[in-house]
């Protein structure tokens, strides 16, 4: 007996169970917790902001392909437009208006990863694109960030305050001592661990973001080296400049807590598409991050730098990438 | 810790339904299509006409050169024709068609159960029958065993390595094989170990065949310098170059062979088929094939003899699964898928896997998404995305430089791809392109 319904093809003839999809809906779950938190802190804003992020990121997704690529099928069920509309959501305030949301998204789907093609072939964080863009287009909407309110589900418009971040920067610029300012705001190392400052929707908690970083090292999602190498060199850049001037540069532990940092290294910097293929890229490319954030925050203009470090460094990628190879089998013996 | 090589490697799961079953014979075929190329290097001549008796063990096929091998009746009876018969490379390729008639042996050959273990024959004698009577690499590379042992002048040999690793998951062949046959794998070992004068002999097995270890290293103890070196189950583990590797930390060199580090790897397989060509003189004519799928009713180790159309092995394992979809001829990450489920046996041949519908084609392509799984899975420290993208553009200069010439096509970076990236396909077309502009540039 012979059949004929016999598949033939090169090996391997077996598969991983990994699959784009599973990864990027694992990143998704790993968001919940920091999203959870945003909700407590934001109320309903936090999910009107989270639902026009995602719901405008994955209809430009989707009405791209249709009418320029003229795809049949198109990529939204991937789940990548969704954690871009995420990762959007949880970069802006959570009183910003809807249309800027939505310029961010257009931004972020059109110009930041469609153009290059989508995914897998954008060189630099989609998100973060719109989100930047956002930030010098709009730069009043952009930094009144709503204090928070603890399960404050009525739409009113809330109090506006500045972050901690931006507190200190004006602070040190108008000579006063960093002990000073963090003294003026009781309780802020544990305020700033759960989430209880002002700030965007995802970067308030620190917590809720390590517990999706660990439940995606956990999934093997993502590897260590990016995470600790961003978060490592903030800490000694920063303890170096505290060590040397404490009253003029703020703590190691103030740097880690507040802003986008955590968001950043867990989240942002890990972007599998954005960043070095290599372990020994994806080190320097950390503490490439870490290392401008701290520049950026203390001589920059803005008082947050993560967003440009993060930017500035997917530039670089792929040159980390030629720079930095794999250590290749029989390499190191000359042959005899 | 169990020791390892150090770069990549995956973990597949294993799947060894047929470990532990005892080695099987079958009934004889009717007839027997034995390919007269089995081997890596020009095929043989073969030295019978139509109408032709032969016995089991009688040369059929000559050596045509010294990178090839001699071939045997595996069967006796009546050579029928020599025709083109589809093997498992999934091209017709010359066979010599046998009708089989009972089954006379050779009066040379011992066919006695008996073990023989004197050591008192000459490194000289010892080659001469490994040519005489055909053996070849049995892993699956098949590459022609007098060859392999043949030490360059200049060169001289350390370790001796036996390969009993088995890392393809489903195949348990070897692992059996050793279960059955450990005294005269032994003595195997120490025929080679004298060949090649080794200083020593090392027999590396991956630690998910514990009763082997066990056995082999109670009984090893007889001889001297015969080490049983237990290793860490992951793929491609039992690659030549790795396994060198996990074992005495030597690098072999890119391009280089392990004798440039001292070594020489030899499968379990072919140890007892060497064994048997040099102590009983019988020529490399049948082999244990492992039979195996996640829904074949009765997955075994057969004995064959070379040139058994393989669908008889599939009838003997409880025949061919509703579902099937693929027929693999040795294990799902190197082995070739074939054209039809009646193909000739080989030497070379370790395994028939019956893959059910849903396993037999690949998942849904994605965009690379650059996660840098390839490259941190490789065995050889390459960069399959980077490789896969020059080859599709041909950029072959450039593949040169990335050593895309060192692959060794276990398959790991395309196992691992999330995105399901035909990686390994077009890299072997790389391979394949640049191989045949150096050859050109040279000649």
């Amino acid at each position: 007996m012979t059949i004929n319904r016999l598949t033939v093809s090169m090996s391997p003839h077996a598969h991983g169970k990994d699959s784009v999809r599973k990864i990027m809906y694992g990143v998704i779950i790993a968001m919940i917790p920091a999203f959870l938190v945003s909700v407590y802190y934001f109320g309903l804003d936090a999910i009107r902001v989270s639902l026009i992020a995602v719901a405008s990121c994955v209809f430009f997704e989707w009405g791209i392909q249709k009418l320029f690529f003229k795809a049949k099928k198109t990529t939204i069920t991937d789940g990548s437009a969704i954690i871009t509309g995420m990762i959007l959501a949880f970069n802006l305030p959570s009183n910003l208006p809807w249309y800027i949301i939505v310029i961010g998204a257009l931004v972020a789907i059109g110009i930041a990863k469609m153009t290059f093609g989508g995914l897998g072939n954008n060189p630099f964080n989609p998100a973060l694109v719109g989100r930047v863009f956002l930030l010098i287009s709009f730069p009043v909407e952009m930094t009144s960030w709503p204090k928070v309110n603890v399960l404050n589900f009525a739409m009113t418009d809330a109090e506006t305050g500045a972050t901690p971040l931006s507190i200190v920067k004006e602070g040190l610029k108008n000579g006063e001592s960093f002990q000073s300012i963090i003294d003026g705001m009781p309780h802020f190392y544990t305020d700033a661990l759960m989430g209880n400052v002002g700030g965007s929707l995802g970067e308030v908690s620190a917590f809720a973001l390590l517990l999706g970083g660990l439940y995606m090292l956990f999934r093997k999602i993502i590897t260590w080296h990016i995470p600790v190498a961003v978060l490592g060199s903030v800490a000694i850049f920063s303890a170096i400049l505290y060590g040397v001037d404490p009253v003029h540069y703020a703590s190691p532990a103030f740097h880690l807590l507040t802003g986008g940092i955590m968001l950043g290294a867990i989240f942002m910097a890990t972007d599998m598409v954005t960043s070095p293929m290599t372990k020994k890229g994806m080190l320097v490319y950390g503490v490439g991050i870490g290392v401008l954030t701290i520049v950026i925050r203390t001589w920059g203009v803005y008082p947050e730098g993560i967003s440009f470090a993060i930017l500035i460094m997917n530039a670089f990628v792929p040159l980390i990438n030629k720079g930095f190879k794999p250590k290749r089998f029989g390499e190191t013996i000359k042959k005899a | 810790m169990l020791k390892t090589f150090p770069l990549g490697g995956i973990h597949p799961k294993e799947n060894k339904f047929s470990a532990g079953k005892k080695i099987e014979t079958i009934d004889l075929p009717k007839i027997v299509s034995i390919p007269i190329s089995q081997h890596i290097g020009s095929p043989a001549e073969p030295i019978v006409a139509k109408d032709d008796t032969v016995k089991v063990g009688q040369l059929i096929a000559k050596s045509s050169g010294f990178v090839s091998a001699n071939i045997h009746s595996s069967v006796s009876g009546k050579v029928l024709k020599i025709d083109k018969v589809l093997d498992s490379s999934g091209y017709k390729q010359n066979c010599i068609i046998i009708e089989v008639e009972n089954d006379e042996w050779l009066e040379d050959i011992d066919r006695s159960k008996d073990l023989v273990d004197n050591l008192d024959i000459s490194a000289e004698e010892i080659k001469n029958r490994i040519i005489k009577n055909g053996i070849v690499g049995m892993g699956g590379a098949t590459f022609p065993t007098h060859v392999k042992l043949s030490i360059p002048p200049g060169k001289t040999c350390k370790h001796l390595i036996i390969n009993a690793v088995e890392c393809e998951p489903y195949l348990t062949a070897d692992h059996q094989l050793m279960l059955e046959k450990a005294d005269e794998i032994l003595v195997g070992c120490k025929l080679i170990q004298k060949l090649v004068d080794a200083e020593k002999v090392i027999i590396g097995i991956e630690n998910n065949k514990k009763d082997a270890i066990q056995l082999l290293t109670e009984k090893a103890k007889k001889y001297s310098n015969i080490e049983v070196q237990p290793l860490k189950v992951k793929y491609p583990q039992g690659g030549e170059k790795q396994l060198i590797k996990a074992l005495t930390k030597r690098e072999v060199p890119s391009g280089g062979l392990p004798i440039d580090v001292g070594c020489v790897v030899q499968n379990v397989g072919s140890v007892f088929a060497i064994y048997e060509a040099v102590q009983k003189n019988k020529p490399l004519i049948e082999r244990v094939v492992t039979v195996t799928g996640k829904s074949v009713s009765n997955p075994k180790n057969i004995l064959t003899r070379i040139g058994t159309p393989s669908d008889m092995l599939i009838a003997a394992a409880g025949g061919l699964p509703e579902d099937s979809g693929k027929i693999v001829s040795g294990g799902p990450m190197m082995g070739k898928a074939l054209a039809s489920n009646n193909v000739p046996i080989a030497k070379g041949t370790s395994g028939i896997l019956i893959l059910p519908q849903e396993k037999a084609s690949r998942p849904e392509c994605f965009n690379c998404i650059r996660c840098g799984r390839c490259v941190s899975v490789c065995p050889m420290g390459l960069e399959p995305y980077l490789l896969k993208n020059m080859a599709e553009v041909s950029m072959f200069e450039e593949l040169q430089k990335e050593r895309v010439l060192d692959c060794i096509e276990c398959g790991s970076c395309s196992f691992t791809c999330p995105a399901s990236q035909p990686l390994l396909d077009y890299i072997r077309l790389g391979k394949a392109n640049l191989n045949k502009i150096l050859r050109a540039k040279k000649s």
